[in-house]
């Protein structure tokens, strides 16, 4: 497998982290950076997902918690919790996360697309499946979990 | 001539950021003598800026500003040499040729094309103006043969770009100069050796050196380390006199030199006392000549030593450089000019940003330490404590000159707002004058900025709105021309613009009509005259029946309102029927700071705008009534105010069941009503930064920004009047009843 990804000129490199028992990976060129677990200032009325917002280094940084972004269930937090900073489109926004697991580095040949979800209501944020080993990895469109137009669906 | 881009780019920048004064300076000579009180001087300034701008667009090849500027100044001139006086109307189409010149010059500098004939009608009614005893102007002919004329009030640099000045280097003829040297005292010890100089003029060209020996003493008197002779040489080249003064350039000031051209004058006169002055007046003297030195002075044997003093300047000694070809006069005038306004300096906003972003950093910065000290148990009388108190105020004062960096005076935006009122005057067919007062009042310039659109709309509202029709003024008794008054002023820490008109007032009965047909108010509702005036804030609510060219297109009060309260300000309204409308402003006077009371609620720390706090009041039992279940109030001395429970009102705890003993703050709303907000404690009261919230995901309401505490947390930044207006709680209802609040969607994309 090493020698494919190689050789292979579409390779990318994934994040992996937990969310409860699942795992899932972000591209690893929108991850800014990783911090641990920091307490939020909650916003009033926000979403539910919406953990509220921490201090980055003098700037101030929404924070989601990705599991209820997703639409599972949200679990209390510990301090072995990470915050993934990404960055879309010029926008901070921190992924609070259970733990991160790994880097691993595919190529788009090893990405299948997931099966068709327009029956679910849960919004489609999985771009592509993929198998490391016996684990089935969700690779996340970070363009659908933190563009706002998304909300509504989710 | 051959220069770089670079350098042309730069100076034609600057001639831009000069247009923009000169523009300004224009504007306000004319309306001086719009308003009466100009003089002979006044009109020597209107012309002044306009010849200005003339020469720089010359000088840049901007041939149709230089046409327009032509025509405008020609008719100044006859204002200036008083064969014209002008009239109303004059000045009228005075102001509008300003506004277009500005524009021309907008264009110019963008390169964004304009419609030409705009120029000529203008052109033409300027024509027109002279009559027929004057010379009337053509913009062709004499424009062409009057583009190399030397151009006043501009700084030097501006000859650059003059095409035949005469500054080409032809192919250099050799020619005789008599050089002589003599060096001072302090050039030996500064290293510099008299030896490597002649020989980089032998270099240069025929030399025949004769040494003075004059000066010098008897062997026993000599000092080694002091110069005693003096030369005078007579060279022949093909250098011409900047190239042999720029082989002196490192002992400038250090000797007497006199470069002669035997056939001609003596061009550089260089001695110990004089260089000094000679060096202050032309501090920025440009590079005019770029032609290549010649190779001798890089020659290792020329260079200068180590020992050379580093703080010659490359720009070399203090040498006129105009070519003797007799040009020379074009460049000295303009130097006076530019000393008297160089008690001002240019910055890149860009720098005052990050300025002002350190100084917010530092400010949080003292807030940890103040924190930390605090914990650390010292002693308040300990030194440390002292020292700390004294970095506080030293914060402070840092913060404030900061800020003074950035504050602008308003009359930029006064004067586009007096282009607005002409403009939309004309669409409209009414004749307005607008009055301005305390256009020196200064606001943070992001203020300035963003206060432009608003502002705009709010004129041509007051224009066409606000005034009645001609007919109707006359028949109300009021003189036919209309009056706008737009004022600025401090007021207790915040900056309040105001935007009146004499007009007939707020038709309320027509707006309440309008807000029922609408759906905004239930049929039946019964409304202050102040809840009526209101209503124009509400989005989708246009008074006008007929949508005119100026406003009525679906933008409404509601989006000022919006941009106003966007940058903390509150807008509120005020009218008296048949004699006008006042629309009020009040912002702060910067966008970075705010003083804030820091208060605790359900765990979470807020900090509330300090201006917005009237008081804070601890409740007894029997303060607060219940009016009906959804709206508590307490009684203030003789008042009846709105209870809100913060807490509750943001969704972080259950509403309080027993008021005793809570602690309230007494707020002022935007629309003046006071309200009271139950809080859990009371922190402090402190200068905190503002930062902005990234909105684009999630606009929280009632939250206007944030900011970072001194142990790292982020506090929100409460706006209360936010708050109330979307208060869902037992005060829910401080708004009238009736009206219909469609609050907008919570998800947009407005950021702060």
């Amino acid at each position: 497998m090493k020698d494919r990804q190689q050789s292979s000129n579409n390779s990318i490199e994934l994040l992996t982290f937990q969310l409860g028992d699942q795992e899932y990976s972000l591209d690893i060129m929108s991850v800014r950076e990783i911090r641990g677990w920091a307490r939020t200032t909650p916003l009033p009325h926000a979403p539910n997902f919406m953990k509220g917002v921490i201090n980055l280094r003098g700037t101030v940084l929404p924070v989601m918690d990705l599991s209820q972004r997703l639409g599972l269930e949200a679990r209390a937090h510990t301090n072995r919790n990470v915050i993934i900073v990404v960055k879309y489109e010029d926008v901070m926004t921190g992924l609070l996360v259970d733990a991160v697991s790994d880097i691993i580095a595919l190529s788009d040949d090893d990405l299948q697309p997931p099966p068709d979800l327009s029956g679910s209501p849960s919004p489609n944020v999985v771009r592509a499946l993929t198998l490391v080993g016996d684990r089935m990895i969700r690779v996340l469109d970070l363009a659908a979990i933190v563009t706002p137009s998304q909300i509504i669906a989710a | 001539m051959s220069n770089t881009p670079d350098p042309m780019a730069e100076i034609r920048a600057s001639f831009f950021i000069e247009c923009e004064e000169l523009l300004e300076a224009l504007q306000d000579g004319l309306m001086q003598l719009d308003g009466g009180d100009g003089d002979a001087e006044t009109i020597n300034v209107v012309f002044r800026a306009v010849h200005s701008i003339k020469g720089g667009a010359g000088a840049f090849g901007l041939e149709r500003l230089v046409r327009f500027a032509h025509g405008l100044e020609t008719v100044l001139d006859e204002v200036r040499a008083g064969r014209m006086h002008p009239d109303s109307e004059a000045l009228k189409t005075f102001f509008v040729a300003a506004d277009h010149l500005s524009d021309l010059v907008r264009v110019s500098r963008d390169d964004t094309p304009l419609p030409e004939n705009q120029t000529a009608d203008l052109l033409t009614q300027l024509n027109r103006l002279l009559g027929e005893d004057a010379a009337s102007i053509d913009p062709l002919d004499e424009v062409e043969e009057d583009i190399d004329f030397q151009p006043m009030g501009l700084s030097l640099d501006l000859d650059l770009g003059l095409p035949d000045i005469g500054i080409d280097i032809a192919p250099p003829q050799p020619a005789r100069y008599t050089v002589q040297f003599r060096p001072a005292p302090e050039l030996f010890e500064t290293g510099n050796e008299p030896f490597l100089l002649l020989r980089t003029l032998d270099q240069m060209g025929d030399c025949h050196v004769a040494c003075h020996l004059d000066g010098l003493p008897d062997l026993g008197d000599l000092n080694p380390e002091t110069p005693y002779l003096g030369w005078t040489i007579d060279m022949t080249t093909e250098a011409d006199d900047n190239e042999i003064a720029s082989v002196f350039e490192f002992v400038d000031g250090l000797c007497s030199l006199t470069i002669t051209r035997v056939d001609g004058d003596a061009v550089v006169l260089s001695a110990p006392d004089t260089a000094e002055s000679g060096d202050a007046g032309n501090p920025a003297l440009p590079i005019l000549d770029p032609a290549p030195f010649p190779p001798l002075v890089q020659d290792p044997a020329a260079a200068p030593t180590p020992t050379d003093p580093p703080q010659r300047p490359d720009d070399g000694p203090a040498v006129d450089r105009s070519p003797p070809t007799g040009a020379s006069a074009v460049n000295a005038p303009a130097k006076p000019a530019s000393a008297a306004a160089n008690s001002v300096v240019r910055v890149d906003l860009d720098r005052i940003e990050r300025l002002v972003n350190l100084v917010g950093e530092l400010v949080i910065n003292q807030a940890m330490l103040s924190q930390s000290l605090e914990t650390s148990g010292l002693s308040p009388h300990s030194d440390a404590m002292n020292g700390l108190e004294e970095f506080q105020r030293l914060t402070r004062d840092i913060q404030d000159s900061v800020m003074m960096i950035r504050a602008q005076p308003v009359k930029s935006l006064f004067q586009r707002m007096s282009r607005i009122v002409r403009e939309s005057s004309a669409a409209v067919g009414k004749d307005v004058r607008l009055h301005t007062e305390g256009d020196a009042t200064e606001v943070d310039k992001t203020v300035i900025e963003r206060l432009a659109d608003p502002l705009t709309h709010m004129i041509r509202n007051a224009v066409d709105h606000g005034l009645e029709p001609t007919e109707m003024r006359v028949a109300a008794g009021k003189p036919e021309q209309g009056r706008v008054r737009l004022t600025a002023a401090h007021k207790s820490g915040r900056v309040v613009i105001e935007v009146s008109d004499d007009g007939g007032g707020i038709n309320r009965s027509r707006v309440l009509q309008i807000a029922t047909e609408k759906g905004l108010v239930a049929p039946d509702a019964s409304l202050s005259d102040a809840d009526i005036d209101n209503l124009l804030f509400l989005p989708g609510f246009s008074t006008a029946s007929v949508v005119s060219d100026l406003s009525g297109r679906g933008v409404g009060m509601d989006v000022v309102r919006t941009a106003i309260q966007a940058l903390g300000g509150r807008i509120s309204i005020t009218s008296v029927p048949g004699e006008g409308t006042t629309f009020s402003i009040s912002l702060p006077l910067t966008l970075a700071v705010l003083d804030g009371m820091v208060v605790q609620v359900a765990d979470e720390t807020l900090v509330l705008p300090l201006n917005v706090v009237v008081e804070t009041l601890t409740l007894r039992h029997g303060d607060v009534e219940q009016v009906h279940p959804r709206l508590n109030v307490v009684r203030v001395r003789e008042d009846f105010v709105p209870l809100f429970d913060l807490g509750e009102e943001l969704g972080y705890r259950a509403g309080v069941k027993d008021y005793e003993g809570a602690v309230v703050l007494l707020i002022t709303q935007d629309n003046g009503a006071n309200a009271a907000l139950v809080i859990d404690k009371i922190q402090d009261q402190r200068q905190v930064v503002i930062k902005g919230l990234d909105d684009s995901f999630y606009r929280a309401p009632g939250i206007a920004a944030a900011t970072i505490l001194g142990d790292g947390q982020i506090a929100l930044i409460l706006d209360p009047s936010d708050i109330i207006a979307n208060a869902t709680g037992p005060g829910g209802l401080s708004v009238p009843a009736s009206i219909n609040q469609e609050t907008p969607p919570q998800i947009t994309g407005l950021s702060l």
